[in-house]
């Protein structure tokens, strides 16, 4: 029973995480309608600017230096790499996504070397919950996530800028008729996304106290498969996605006989879903236009 | 002074010309009908001119300001919108919402209630259904919809692609006679219809727009009488 429970909450607590790196992936495949395959990588310099900055000693303003700078990054990329790609072919655009994620690894790898390096941000402990030992960490970072989506949620919902946000990922051109600034809304996009993959960077170095330049690639590829899962251009659908897939690998971890293939496990299960339910759990079947 | 002033408006897509330089003018106060055959270029026209799609050559001026390199919501901004063709309502969105992103332009959210409270009295049927997914509307109710969300950005110019698409006779009837109502309110018409008849009874004025190029223009009732769009568009 104990280990179930906390298997439960350390799984919750990852699935929190990809959920978050998720977000970025689905709300910029909604609005720009395309794949930022280096979106993973961004997680990975907001762990390395936490790792430089916190030689001034303070946590918090290491991660708000971490969300800042990587806000500014993403912005940046999409300004240089994506927006002269606007109309071209997916193909190009998605090239182009997985240059710029070797380009971060890279640069990361020129700057750090190719050692992994100790960050210890803050140190937690563990403490009783619900009768259970439990990382304290793992109630911060699930604490942080729900809260973090329970105010994007509110932010798309009842926000002019988040009502926009849903008009451009709906219709492009009906949006511009409203007066919406479309090129202003991607770059917010992107902005936020950035923003999570920036926590979720910090999540991590929670969870194990190193870094290094492929710090973002694993994770990437596991949100992106969430917010698959959940049907990718949907808000709900990356939160349900990121989190049914960080309890199904907690599990899998734990039980020994098939540990060593719970990454092919949770693949399996986004091959299966494709299979049965292209669109994802929550995704909609958009009609073409001609 | 004309509030719209389009001159020699060219438009290509790809190596096709598919406006060769096209010049046409809307008053203030007027409806302005562009007729023509499918693939003649009317819809290029309007979203062109509202800044959807790219200019090649020419020149497009709205209310003393030109506009020909500038991108569409600036355009809207300057208080031209559009009634798209097919409506392109935001079928995820609640009726409300949708009306609530019609005012996205306005600086000034005071007046938003008293805009859809007109709306709303206007199109009664939006009221019924203020709470429902627009996506679940008949196609009437969407093109009331669109007009009603377009509407509520107090537009000086208000172009309608093709309201009467898809609609049952009725219906077209009553669209027409809502586009006269709007006029008569003080809002500028600018109208693009395959249905000849109607369209060029409300007109002041009318083009006809034939393989990329204005082949001719007149009053409404002038048009609806001559011989060619006798017998090209209204089947006589």
């Amino acid at each position: 029973m104990e280990v179930i429970l906390s298997t439960l909450i350390n799984g919750l607590s990852l699935g929190g995480i990809y959920a978050m790196i998720a977000l970025g992936y689905t709300m910029v495949y909604g609005i720009a309608k395309m794949l930022n395959f280096a979106h993973g990588d961004i997680i990975m310099v907001g762990g390395y600017v936490i790792y430089v900055s916190m030689a001034l000693g303070n946590p918090l303003l290491a991660i708000l230096f971490a969300v800042v700078f990587c806000v500014l990054l993403g912005m940046t990329i999409e300004k240089i790499a994506y927006k002269p790609l606007r109309g071209a072919s997916p193909l190009a655009v998605l090239i182009t996504a997985i240059g710029v994620s070797y380009l971060l690894q890279s640069l990361a790898q020129i700057i750090f070397g190719s050692a992994s390096k100790m960050v210890t941000v803050y140190e937690f402990g563990m403490v009783q919950f619900l009768g259970v030992n439990v990382q304290v960490s793992a109630l911060v970072t699930l604490g942080i996530t729900v809260v973090v989506m329970i105010a994007l949620t509110l932010f798309v919902k009842c926000t002019r800028l988040g009502r926009a946000m849903i008009a451009v990922s709906e219709d492009k051109g009906a949006a511009q008729l409203m007066g919406i600034n479309v090129n202003g809304i991607i770059t917010v996009t992107f902005a936020i996304g950035s923003a999570l993959a920036a926590l979720a960077g910090l999540f991590y170095l929670l969870k194990a106290p190193s870094i290094s330049n492929t710090l973002g690639a694993m994770p990437g590829i596991k949100a992106f498969t969430a917010a698959v899962i959940g049907g990718i251009g949907s808000i709900p659908g990356a939160m349900l996605g990121g989190i049914l897939l960080g309890v199904v690998e907690c599990i899998s971890y734990k039980i020994t006989a098939i540990a060593p293939y719970t990454d092919a496990i949770e693949f399996s299960i986004l091959i299966i879903i494709l299979l049965v339910r292209p669109t994802g759990f929550l995704g909609k079947k958009r009609r073409e236009k001609v | 002074m004309a509030l719209l002033e389009v001159n020699n408006l060219e438009v290509y897509y790809g190596v096709i010309r598919a406006l060769k330089g096209i010049s046409f003018s809307v008053n203030a106060g007027e409806i302005v009908t562009l007729i023509g055959a499918n693939g003649a270029g009317k819809t290029t026209t309007m979203q062109s001119v509202v800044g959807l799609i790219p200019k090649r050559g020419g020149s497009v001026v709205f209310d003393g300001k030109d506009i020909t390199q500038s991108p569409c919501h600036k355009i809207v901004h300057l208080g031209m919108t559009q009634v798209p063709e097919g409506r392109r309502i935001f079928q995820e969105l609640t009726v409300y919402e949708n009306l609530l992103m019609g005012a996205y332009s306005m600086k000034d959210s005071s007046g938003f209630k008293a805009d859809l409270e007109a709306v709303y009295t206007r199109f009664p049927r939006l009221a019924e259904r203020k709470s429902q997914i627009a996506g679940t509307l008949s196609g009437g109710e969407q093109q009331m919809l669109a007009m009603g969300r377009a509407i509520m950005s107090h537009p000086k110019l208000l172009m309608l692609d093709e309201p009467s698409m898809g609609l049952s006779p009725l219906l077209v009837d009553q669209v027409f006679e809502i586009i006269r109502d709007i006029n008569r309110d003080g809002t500028t018409i600018l109208l693009v219809e395959q249905n000849a008849g109607k369209s060029l009874a409300i007109s002041d004025r009318a083009y006809v727009l034939e393989n990329g190029s204005i082949v001719l223009t007149g009053t409404g009732a002038e048009l609806a009488a001559s011989e060619m769009v006798q017998k090209a568009y209204l089947g006589g």
